[in-house]
């Protein structure tokens, strides 16, 4: 169950393949003023040593579907920055 | 059984899974490790994924062409160090006739590229490493080194 805390939204953000290596790690926590936005965590990200070359608006995913920067993030939430995609 | 594999790709077991008497026309697309990206020399890759949202498009790609052909559709894509040469990504499409297992067959591949959450780092014979991005003029972000391969 996905819940808007009154003061903070804590979350995991998980980091992948190119956006990994920047960040020098594949996780990491954080905490966010509420109500926070997806735009929220990747402004934190990108303002993390190595996050300045995330792009603006890169692919994120919560619970596995892809969502967009103004949408909403919940405490507890995963959030997976994605680099461009490059299977097949 | 998982869309993802850190084994190579059997494809006699693939086409097994789908055909059947009824299934008259069957379609098979092979990627394979091509040597050359960019006008670059590939001598190996390695493919990483989020697994979990990885494997649900993968589910949802396969239901998507089976909703809209009628086909029975397999499909598996290697994750890992692969080698030039290496099969990358399989899909077998069985139907009726060969007008719905071409169709479904291409969109499969199509659909895997647009929105399965896999990336592609490459080493080349100068032994630079780069990330593979369509998305980039170039083709090519800078990449840290690989490791090797265990065992």
């Amino acid at each position: 169950m996905r819940t808007i805390s009154a003061t903070a939204v804590r979350i995991r953000v998980l980091l992948f393949a190119r956006f990994a290596e920047l960040l020098g790690t594949a996780d990491c926590e954080l905490a966010l003023p509420a109500p926070a936005t997806v735009r929220d965590v990747l402004a934190r990200v990108r303002g993390m040593p190595g996050g300045e070359a995330i792009p603006e608006r890169p692919l994120c995913a919560i619970g596995l579907e892809q969502v967009r920067p103004e949408d909403p993030v919940c405490d507890g939430d995963e959030v997976a920055l994605l680099p461009p995609l490059a299977g097949g | 059984m998982s869309f993802l594999s850190m084994e190579p790709i059997a494809l006699e077991p693939m086409i097994g899974t789908v055909t059947s008497p009824e299934r008259g026309g069957v379609a098979v697309f092979l990627g394979v490790v091509r040597r050359e990206h960019a006008g670059r020399g590939v001598t190996a890759l390695e493919y990483s994924a989020y697994h979990a949202m990885a494997e649900r498009e993968c589910r949802a790609v396969v239901d998507d062409a089976e909703g809209r052909w009628p086909v029975a559709v397999a499909l598996r894509h290697r994750v890992g160090h692969l080698a030039v040469g290496d099969v990358a990504v399989a899909v077998v499409a069985a139907g009726g006739h060969r007008d719905e297992a071409f169709a479904a067959c291409r969109f499969v591949i199509d659909e895997v590229k647009r929105r399965v959450p896999i990336w592609k780092k490459e080493m080349y014979e100068d032994g630079s490493v780069g990330w593979v991005d369509p998305t980039d003029p170039a083709g090519i972000r800078p990449a840290r080194p690989m490791e090797e391969p265990a065992g």
